[in-house]
């Protein structure tokens, strides 16, 4: 079966000098969770901001390779037809419109809707208030005086808005304390489950993805260098050690003064 | 000190603020949507002026239906110098898109004198002649009826941005491109008409300034004015936008009627001066703004 989102080999060059990804491919199916794992400075961010047309704000061009949603050639679209054709993105960093009121920032995200037969709106404000109560009671509050959990609550709230097929969320997890993540990513397996939104989720912190996602995939340096379902990458010994966190053999958390990482080559690299 | 001379100089000097403020929500608009500092705003008022003068004194139409339509005229003539002056230029440096806007200002003077030679011309007197008094003040018609009209277009810009969805679009977009992009906001639109609502502004307000003082080619220096408003509200504020306007505008008028009309321009330059020491983003401007 086709999937929602096919991403074809793509590479990706800013200022055309510098090269970010090289090949890249990864598939999102309709309703599914996927997540995208790297370090700093894989590529992740670039890879949803060449899905989403943002990369000519930032002087960089997909040189090859193909983006495909439902079918279409995302070139074919200008940015904001992409969103209205049911492609959003939650960009890293939250990006609220600080100086407009929480409400107004949903707003703001209605005209995802632009030409496209929905249900009434105020449903789907209350929708969002419904996951996220807090935002109800902030409602006339400027969005820049949120606390950071509060923001990616209103980010993902205005993707809830926009109804859309697929969300790619760029790192909810930054910047947020531990319990809060949790909370986060409940909520946004919640919106996938009853919804039915296919979500790309990218993310440094591979313990929570892995755990609401159904499929996987690890990049470094521009290109993909493993995936496979969710349960399979975690059980994976190298993923284990190097995403993960726990040691090799024994599973136990291991202390920083033990980590020796000349000791043990990742595999994928040989 | 005669105080009723102060009283009825202020009065002057605010209703003339009134449309200062009026240009310079043109100023800001543009450039709180597109981060363009448009230098040619005066020269808009100035096209809009003479396209006022080409309805109603030209082909004799009604004062009413004329000022309609020149400031339509201005609106269009912003809309277009946006898709095909300012929109190849995005991307450059600031610095050169401001020499773009510098361009367009000397060509529009040059069509100007080209249809219209360079004299001075007089519009068409279309206001309300009785005089104005409020409490012993007296008021110069012309002056609180244009001031009555300008504030007017001024309350409905506010209310606009402040309630409507499209200027949640508006501020959306001036916060944050990217952003703004990612909620489906067709962000070259709203460049696009911050610049047809700007110049509707200037041109409302290039009407009834030449309605009280008559017209001609150079008449877009008062852009110069407008540029000391802005840089002292914020380039980036409408509160500001209004708040210098008032201000400037009775400064520029009680200079020029007690040191003299050689004065307006440094009394204002003074102030800018100063202001720009103590707050160099303006009275109410965004911090991390750029300077000019």
């Amino acid at each position: 079966m086709e999937a929602l989102l096919e991403i074809d080999n793509i590479e990706v060059v800013y200022n055309k000098a510098v090269q970010v990804l090289r090949g890249l491919s990864l598939r999102v199916p309709r309703g599914a969770i996927v997540a995208l794992l790297g370090s700093n400075g894989a590529g992740k961010s670039t890879t949803l901001k060449s899905v989403s047309g943002l990369l000519a704000l930032e002087d960089g061009e997909v040189t090859a390779g193909e983006v495909r949603f439902n079918g279409t050639n995302v070139k074919t679209l200008a940015p904001e037809k992409l969103v209205r054709s049911g492609l959003f993105h939650v960009m890293e960093g939250r990006r609220v419109f600080e100086d407009l009121t929480v409400e107004e920032n949903l707003i703001a995200a209605t005209y995802a809707l632009s030409g496209r037969k929905t249900p009434a709106l105020s449903d789907s404000y209350e929708l969002v208030y419904d996951y996220f109560p807090r935002l109800k009671e902030r409602r006339k509050q400027l969005a820049g005086y949120l606390s950071g959990g509060e923001q990616q609550m209103l980010a993902l709230g205005r993707a809830l808005i926009a109804q859309p097929q697929l969300i790619m969320l760029d790192e909810p997890s930054l910047g947020l304390a531990p319990l809060l993540v949790e909370e986060i990513f409940t909520i946004v397996a919640r919106i996938n489950r009853e919804q039915g939104t296919a979500i790309l989720l990218v993310e440094q912190n591979a313990a929570v993805s892995l755990a609401i996602a159904s499929y996987g995939y690890i990049m470094e340096n521009g290109k993909i260098v493993i995936d496979g379902p969710a349960d399979k990458l975690t059980a994976n010994e190298d993923v284990r050690e190097f995403y993960l966190g726990v040691g090799g053999a024994e599973g136990e958390a291991r202390s920083y003064r033990d980590i020796k990482h000349y000791k043990r080559r990742k595999r994928w690299l040989s | 000190m005669d105080w009723l001379f102060f009283g009825e100089i202020s009065l002057a000097g605010l209703a003339m603020g009134g449309l200062y403020a009026l240009i310079a929500l043109g100023f800001v608009m543009i450039y709180k949507a597109t981060r363009v500092i448009n230098f040619a705003i005066g020269e808009i008022m100035m096209f809009a002026a003479y396209l006022f003068l080409a309805f109603a004194g030209g082909m004799e139409l009604s004062p009413w239906i004329a000022m309609p339509l020149a400031v339509l005229g201005g609106s269009i003539l912003g809309g277009v110098i946006e898709k095909t002056m300012i929109r190849p230029m995005l991307g450059e440096s600031p610095i050169s898109v401001v020499m773009v806007t510098i361009g367009i200002a000397s060509i529009l003077v040059g069509v100007v004198e080209f249809f219209w030679t360079a004299d001075p011309q007089l519009l068409p007197q279309f206001l309300p002649r009785e005089p104005v008094f409020i409490g012993p003040l007296y008021l110069a018609p012309k002056i609180a009826y244009g001031f009555l009209i300008g504030a007017a277009v001024l309350v409905l810009y506010l209310l606009y941005f402040r309630f409507s969805r499209g200027g949640v679009a508006l501020r959306a977009t001036a916060s944050d491109q990217a952003a703004a992009y990612s909620m489906g906001i067709n962000v070259r639109r709203v460049f696009n008409l911050a610049w047809v609502f700007g110049s509707l502004a200037a041109s409302l307000a290039g009407i009834l300034v030449a309605a009280t003082g008559g017209l001609s080619p150079q008449f877009g220096i008062i852009g110069l004015s407008v540029l000391v408003v802005v840089i002292v509200g914020g380039l980036d504020s409408i509160l500001g936008a209004l708040i210098a306007g008032l201000f400037i505008g009775w400064l520029e008028t009680v200079a020029g009627a007690y040191l003299g009309g050689e004065y307006r321009m440094p009394a204002t330059f003074v102030v800018l001066a100063v202001i720009l020491v103590i707050r160099p983003y303006g009275l109410f401007g965004t911090h991390e703004i750029e300077r000019v």
